[in-house]
């Protein structure tokens, strides 16, 4: 077993990646009751093109797949494994993203037993077509409820209107009619696919024993026959650089119309150091342009266009990246205009180094905020290694960012042609 | 060893509550003030932190004060409103990275504890007045929150069934108050209102964190220093107790996909009652988990539904339960829903659901004490009801609660309103 120390942050992290190729990380918090633990499989709604396993050509399956197996996947012969958790005092769930699965569980209780659970239900698939046929009412009422949900809508709304094809554009939950299409053959074909421990990763934080984790983890793996398997094959059209979209309104009956706007990343290629540092600068950047101790921001409340519901975000994933700038306002459209013009005005100007400390300081302080929840650390450690980074890595770089990181990242990033708006206006009926 | 090291102190004007931990990187203040929900006041008592944390008078402005909590290491300095009881609680809260954790040696901490008390006792003003710029745009800000409810349908149906069901008890009111009101309240109107709050309002402060109660007590009364002596803090008893003579049915109408059911069941029974914990088990077994009645039979049997599940409001005695649904469904969810309430009256709960729901419970507790606001929540119950219960003796409560008890508490459970939001033409 490996040990990774983070000084600065008082961190041990234990790591080790088994036989079968599953990478297992522990995280020792022992002033906390909760043991939290996710199993993840590097597979999410924009897998759905790809050679199946002992298979040579390759497939394409209905949208909604990923997600339909994550919720197929707790139920087995004997009954529902969310059951089997709970009369072990954990609560169990999961959640599934464009790119990852993830099942946990948190718990103050028996965290051997709950951990077991954890791995052997994940890795032990059973679908039949009637429960197959009974989900697809409850899955449907999921997607309804989203269907209503403004925030959703102008969030997705916004990814489409960048990707002329990748399979981001799609809901996760893909729907009503796609999921209909769905069969427990599809399952199977996916699961095997996908869920094979070297596609793995499991976390585990709380108040374990590192050494006795580890231990049950690879006695567990190894009674388990994997065989070697070759590396996943899969498929995505070309993507141009360019938004499919510059625009697009969606009528909905709603009382406070919302605008949210995107920056589509370029070249989505980047893995690794080089992807952190990325990451990192574009927020950066976001923050000294638009964060709440800023001109812009100020500008923007006093001139009510914009709510304690604005925010800004940036993620890049292999494939796929893009800034988003958005919330609810009283008018979508001089929001647009002000806010592109805000960025343009930014890149006229040299970065400040002043604001750059601010920004920075900011950026560190609610970094370690996020680090007093095990659910973030567990979460974004998985999302992070998945990319080749770490996220104990987080702080230093930020230490290391200078102005001319960011001033490269804003010249390359925040072009108009790649800019993208959707907004939400209220129906008139 | 007791899992939560809570000790308190009476200071001048303020109640302070340490609870000593190396779990978390931070600090949190959070401060919390107290009143009775009132009529005239709910819109007031709404904006006020609004405009409290948008300038004080050495950071008169949103951006000078921003600035201030950017340079203290990205301090955030928030505010919220609840509903407890009959009570509308304003929360006041920073929370400040620990000098531990980083290179530089800055005092964050005391710096936090001035801006958190000058947010509170220094607020920008000019006279006898806030300033009118703020309290201007803070009012444009809180009629877009009050109108956003209407566009997330949950909520919607959540603040509909309230309005219904309380319609002559204070409770009724939105805890961001109304949006007809925010209008009339001008920058002199809400500085008196804020002057009868520093002088009336129960206030206490929990601060979470890995520094010792003594250094806390002394940043306490050097930087929370009140006016003059404090009045008592007002009481209001439970108006709860009213019976239901029929159950009230509201159906409304609106484009959406999925039809929104709410009901809402009175209790009578609040925290500071011997029955709560057995109420809390009731709860369980009827809604509160995915093994709950609700959970297994809207969901797991009938496919009705993505989400049907129940939850309490601990000082006001109240059960809420809620589902996503077609909207040609209504009838035969609603039978369902009331089948499981029987069920549990007629002493329909198995051994394994009883201890199923008391290992989820004890789980949650534990868990909700790991994180500050969940923690904060918890002791600050005690300070609502004005009744004791230490986290351990609440686990061991739970673990003794029987059957009898749990059926004996679902007889006095009583329907009240049933609230239904459908779609437009898809009957």
């Amino acid at each position: 077993m490996e040990q990774i120390h983070f000084k600065q942050l008082k961190e041990t992290l234990n790591c080790k990646t088994l036989e079968n190729g599953l990478k297992v990380f522990i995280l020792e918090k022992k002033d906390f009751n909760k043991t939290y633990a996710t199993f993840t499989t590097n597979y999410g709604s924009v897998d759905n093109h790809f050679v199946p396993f002992g298979e040579n050509e390759p497939v394409k399956v209905p949208d909604g797949i990923a997600h339909f197996l994550e919720h197929k996947l707790f139920e087995k012969e004997h009954g529902d494994v969310f059951q089997d958790f709970s009369k072990q005092g954990a609560s169990a769930n999961a959640f599934t993203t464009f790119k990852r699965t993830a099942y946990l569980f948190s718990t103050t209780g028996d965290v051997e037993k709950n951990l077991t659970t954890l791995i052997d239900f994940v890795q032990a698939p059973y679908f039949t077509e009637k429960t197959v046929e009974k989900e697809k009412g409850i899955i449907g009422q999921e997607i309804r409820m989203y269907d209503d949900n403004p925030d959703w809508r102008v969030y997705f709304g916004l990814i489409a209107n960048m990707y002329q094809n990748h399979p981001v554009s799609i809901d996760i939950a893909g729907t009503v009619e796609s999921i209909a299409k769905i069969t427990k053959d599809d399952l199977y074909e996916c699961y095997e696919t996908f869920y094979h421990p070297s596609n793995m990763l499991l976390f585990i934080v709380g108040p374990v024993d590192a050494e006795k984790i580890m231990d049950l983890v690879e006695k567990n793996q190894a009674g388990k026959d994997y065989k070697d398997k070759p590396p996943i094959e899969r498929f995505f059209d070309e993507e141009p650089a360019q938004p499919a979209k510059r625009k697009e309104v969606l009528n909905m009956p709603v009382q406070t119309p919302k605008c949210y706007m995107g920056y589509k990343e370029k070249r989505p290629e980047r893995q690794g150091k080089e992807l952190l540092l990325r990451e990192l600068s574009v927020n950066l950047l976001l923050e000294m342009m638009f964060g709440k101790s800023t001109k812009n921001y100020e500008k923007l409340y006093n001139d009510g266009l914009i709510d304690p519901s604005f925010s800004f975000d940036y993620t890049e994933e292999q494939g796929y990246g893009f800034s988003m700038i958005g919330g609810d306002t009283s008018d979508p459209d001089a929001f647009a205009d002000t806010i592109s013009r805000m960025v343009e005005d930014f890149k006229k100007t040299d970065i400040n180094p002043e604001d750059l400390e601010r920004a920075r300081k900011k950026k560190i302080g609610s970094f370690l905020r996020a680090l007093n929840s095990p659910e973030f650390i567990a979460n974004q450690f998985t999302r992070y290694e998945f990319n080749g980074m770490n996220l104990f890595d987080v702080i230093p770089t930020f230490e290391d960012l200078t102005a001319a990181h960011l001033e490269k990242a804003l010249s390359d990033h925040f072009q108009d042609s790649q800019l993208t708006i959707c907004q939400v206006k209220k129906k008139q009926s | 060893m007791t899992l939560v090291d809570h000790h308190v102190a009476d200071l001048p004007g303020i109640t302070l509550h340490t609870v000593e931990t190396t779990k978390y990187k931070t600090t949190s203040l959070i401060l919390q003030l107290k009143s009775p929900i009132v009529e005239e006041e709910v819109t007031r008592r709404a904006l006020l932190p609004y405009v409290l944390q948008s300038g004080t008078e050495r950071f008169p402005s949103s951006k000078e004060l921003r600035e201030a909590l950017d340079s203290l290491y990205g301090a955030t300095l928030g505010a919220d409103l609840s509903k407890k009881g009959e009570y509308q609680v304003i929360t006041l809260r920073i929370d400040v990275a620990n000098e531990k954790f980083l290179s530089d040696n800055t005092p964050l901490l005391d710096k936090a504890f001035e801006l958190l008390s000058d947010v509170l006792l220094k607020p920008a003003k000019q006279g006898n007045a806030f300033l009118s710029d703020i309290v201007q745009k803070e009012k444009r800000t809180l009629k877009q929150q009050i109108e956003s409810i209407y566009d997330d349908k949950m909520r919607y149906a959540n603040k509909r069934l309230i309005e219904e069901m309380f319609e002559d008890e204070p409770y009724r009111f939105n805890v961001y108050g109304s949006e007809k009101e925010v209008d009339s309240i001008t920058p002199e109107i809400l500085y008196d209102y804020y002057k009868k709050v520093i002088q009336e309002d129960e206030v206490h402060l929990y601060v979470v964190g890995d520094v010792s109660k003594e250094i806390l007590k002394d940043f306490t009364a050097k930087h929370f220093v009140f006016p003059n002596a404090k009045a008592e803090p007002k009481r209001v008893a439970s108006s709860g107790k009213r019976r239901v003579d029929e159950v009230k049915e509201i159906f409304e109408e609106q484009e959406v996909q999925q039809g929104k059911l709410h009901m809402g069941y009175r209790t009578y029974i609040t925290y500071s009652d011997p029955e709560y914990l057995p109420l809390q088990v009731f709860n369980g077994v009827f809604g509160g988990f995915s093994h709950s009645k609700l959970f297994m039979n809207v969901r797991e049997k009938e496919s009705l539904a993505y989400y049907a599940a129940s939850r309490f409001e601990s000082h006001k005695g109240i059960i809420f339960v809620m589902s996503g649904i077609e909207t040609n469904n209504y009838e035969k969810t609603v039978k369902i829903i009331n089948e499981q309430l029987k069920e549990i009256q007629n002493g329909n709960i198995s051994d394994g659901e009883l201890e199923q729901t008391k290992a989820m419970i004890r789980n949650q507790i534990l868990e909700t004490v790991d994180d500050s606001t969940g923690l904060v929540e918890v002791l600050y119950h005690e300070v609502v009801s004005r009744h004791k219960r230490s986290i351990e003796e609440w686990l061991e409560g739970i673990e003794n609660v029987t059957k009898e008890q749990v059926i004996g508490v679902s007889k006095k459970i009583e329907l009240d309103t049933i609230y239904f939001l459908r779609g437009r033409g898809d009957e």
